[in-house]
């Protein structure tokens, strides 16, 4: 663990995560003692093939699956140890957690601003901050003027900045995004690849990002490739990130 | 921000077909409540307009609502001779069809007690009471029969002199109203040569028999009308109507008449349970069921479309779960969706209900307890309908998104 880490600066710390689907015969071990952890303000890439375990990954730490080995610490908080989760997951992930995903997931019959009022008014923000807040973050990442537009009318390239902007509505310490430009051009792509980065060093947050995109490494903090659900820094970045 | 009403407004013109299709369910069901007040009032409504204190009946009937009864219409005059008694009247009632200008006549004639009762109790809205002894009519406007208008029943022409609104018997038929007098002229009508093979044969008996050879009189005034034949009384009443003195004790009057052998003597009260348990009660029971048929109908329907309706959402739900939003933020999506459906699915049954029911031909009255019965009964339909669709979102997993 690194100074910033043990200085209480880290987004995410996870230990020793395993995840076996099925026993005996059927037993599969999708992630093994995967060790992670991601600063505040830093942008990682998890790299690798379809059924290498990024996303069984990224969903752990989402605290949508639970693993069965592990501990889970994000902001400082541990949320799972010893077997079991220790936080109210619902309020936990409206707080602290943002998701991006490869499609946006808009609600369909919210405007682009409601979209990201949304997620704050969920987490018991005032509704006229809420809408302020919304109009700032969808100005911030260029979708302002299509705020009361629904998503139907957004393109695929706004439709994902509009998901960014309510990943981040609630300031959270850690946000996830799983393939975000795999639907996008590689104009695009990139430029969502830098809004993250944007976001993570403008906004303090630790960014997590399952890619297959190999062409906008050079965005990346540090890059993690798995394998068969091993976790490991990628050699060919030549960082010094933590992967055990 | 309120989901439901951003999801409606998403898909406005679905939820407004959803919102009129269940409305038009639920004004059947209104309707069918009204059907069935409507068959009260129309069946106690003349007991309740007519509002005497007494009827005289034949003995051991239940008078002219439940079965045929028959009393002299001298009976009149022996109930006004009961201390306590203002006044009595006779009372004819029987159902008239007749063809008239090509088409089917048919309303219930009613004889009022002439002079005392011209008809002032009447809803008349067009037009006057009776003026004259004999040859007026009072009409229900639903018969259509203009004032001035001159219609031919039996052997004497009535002019319409006026018009009722919404007098209906029992059976749903319009109301005409005529003299007593009239209405038995009308009632009892027998055509010429009925009347005179009748005075023929009269002729016959009285000369087979000793009196009549005895008093050639006698067999004189057979062949004339029945009203010059001392032996023959007036035409029948239905019963008397009696209207007690201010102050009159009603038990006593009613016990005083009850002991005469020939009659039988009810209350207004006794006419009006009896009309509506004897009348209305299998048709009450009838329409009863239907209802609540159509409101498993319409619970069942309510709950397919708000289910399809979650089913549509299930993704967005499990993002909102992703999100982090709290159960009730999904549940209240679902249920004020349901209680908006079933609440303007209501206000149109209830809007679309005053447009229609006065086109039907029988009285279909909504009175403000089967409107809140009916509330009650959409709103409890509108959350047991939700609960399908709220257990399946709240199974949702989060993880769906990802799927």
């Amino acid at each position: 663990m690194n100074d910033a880490l043990s200085n209480g600066k880290t987004a995410l710390e996870a230990y020793g995560l395993t995840k076996i689907y099925g026993a005996g015969h059927t037993e599969v071990v999708a992630l093994r003692d995967a060790t992670l952890t991601v600063a505040r303000g830093e942008i990682v890439a998890l790299l690798g093939p379809s059924g290498a375990g990024k996303s069984t990954l990224l969903t752990i730490i989402g605290l949508i699956l639970t693993p069965n080995e592990g501990r889970i610490i994000i902001g400082g908080t541990t949320v799972f140890d010893i077997h079991r989760l220790l936080v109210n997951v619902r309020r936990f992930r409206r707080k602290h957690l943002g998701f991006v995903f490869q499609k946006a997931h808009l609600i369909p019959f919210l405007t682009a601003a409601e979209n990201v009022r949304l997620a704050m008014e969920i987490n018991d923000f005032p509704s006229r901050t809420a809408k302020l807040r919304a109009m700032e973050l969808l100005e911030y990442l260029g979708v302002g003027e299509r705020a009361d537009n629904l998503p139907s009318k957004l393109s695929g390239g706004e439709q994902q900045r509009v998901a960014v902007a309510r990943a981040l509505a609630n300031r959270p310490n850690l946000i996830l995004a799983d393939e975000p430009t795999a639907a996008l051009d590689s104009v695009r792509g990139r430029q969502v690849m830098e809004l993250f980065r944007q976001v993570a060093h403008e906004q303090n947050a630790g960014v997590i990002v399952v890619t297959h995109d190999h062409r906008a490494l050079d965005v990346f903090d540090r890059t993690f490739e798995m394998e068969d659900g091993v976790l490991r820094a990628a050699d060919h970045m030549k960082q010094e990130g933590i992967a055990h | 921000m309120n989901l439901a009403s951003r999801d409606i407004r998403h898909s406005f013109g679905r939820f407004v077909l959803t919102t009129i299709g269940l409305g038009l369910l639920l004004m059947l069901v209104m309707g069918m409540g009204g059907i069935y007040q409507g068959m009260i009032q129309e069946a106690t409504l003349l007991v309740d307009r007519i509002d005497a204190d007494l009827w005289v009946v034949q003995k051991d009937t239940r008078g002219p609502f439940a079965e045929v009864s028959r009393v002299p219409a001298n009976l009149e005059n022996r109930v006004r001779a009961v201390p306590g008694v203002l006044s009595s009247g006779g009372f004819v009632s029987t159902i008239i069809q007749r063809e008239w200008n090509g088409r089917p006549l048919r309303f219930t004639l009613q004889g009022l007690a002439w002079p005392e009762d011209r008809g002032q109790w009447l809803p008349i809205v067009a037009g006057r009471i009776l003026g004259r002894a004999h040859y007026e009519m009072i009409a229900d406007e639903s018969l259509k029969l203009p004032i001035g208008e001159k219609v031919r029943l039996g052997k004497n022409t009535y002019t319409v002199i006026g018009h009722t609104r919404a007098m209906t018997s029992t059976a749903g038929d319009p109301m005409a109203f005529f003299t007593l007098h009239d209405a038995q002229a009308i009632q009892f009508d027998r055509s010429g040569e009925a009347i005179r093979l009748e005075r023929s044969a009269r002729y016959n008996r009285a000369e087979r028999i000793d009196l009549g050879r005895t008093v050639p009189q006698m067999i004189e005034r057979g062949l004339g009308p029945s009203s010059g034949i001392p032996a023959l009384g007036p035409p029948d009443v239905s019963a008397v109507l009696v209207t007690l003195r201010p102050g009159a004790d009603l038990i006593q009057v009613r016990s005083v008449i009850a002991q005469w052998p020939d009659v039988s003597v009810y209350s207004s009260d006794d006419q009006r349970q009896l009309l509506v348990a004897g009348m209305v009660d299998k048709a009450r029971r009838q329409i009863g069921l239907f209802r609540i048929l159509l409101i498993i109908i319409s619970g069942i329907i309510m709950a397919l479309i708000l289910y399809t309706l979650t089913l549509d959402k299930l993704h967005d739900i499990a993002m909102l779960k992703l999100m982090g939003a709290r159960n009730g933020v999904i549940l209240g999506l679902i249920l004020q969706q349901a209680l908006l459906l079933g609440g303007l699915g209501y206000l149109v049954a209830y809007c679309i209900g005053l447009w229609v029911f006065p086109l039907f031909p029988r009285a279909v009255i909504i009175i403000p307890e089967d409107l809140w019965l009916l509330g009650g009964v959409v709103a409890g339909i509108s959350i047991l309908a939700s609960l399908l669709g709220i257990v399946k979102a709240l199974n949702v997993e989060p993880s769906e998104v990802l799927s």
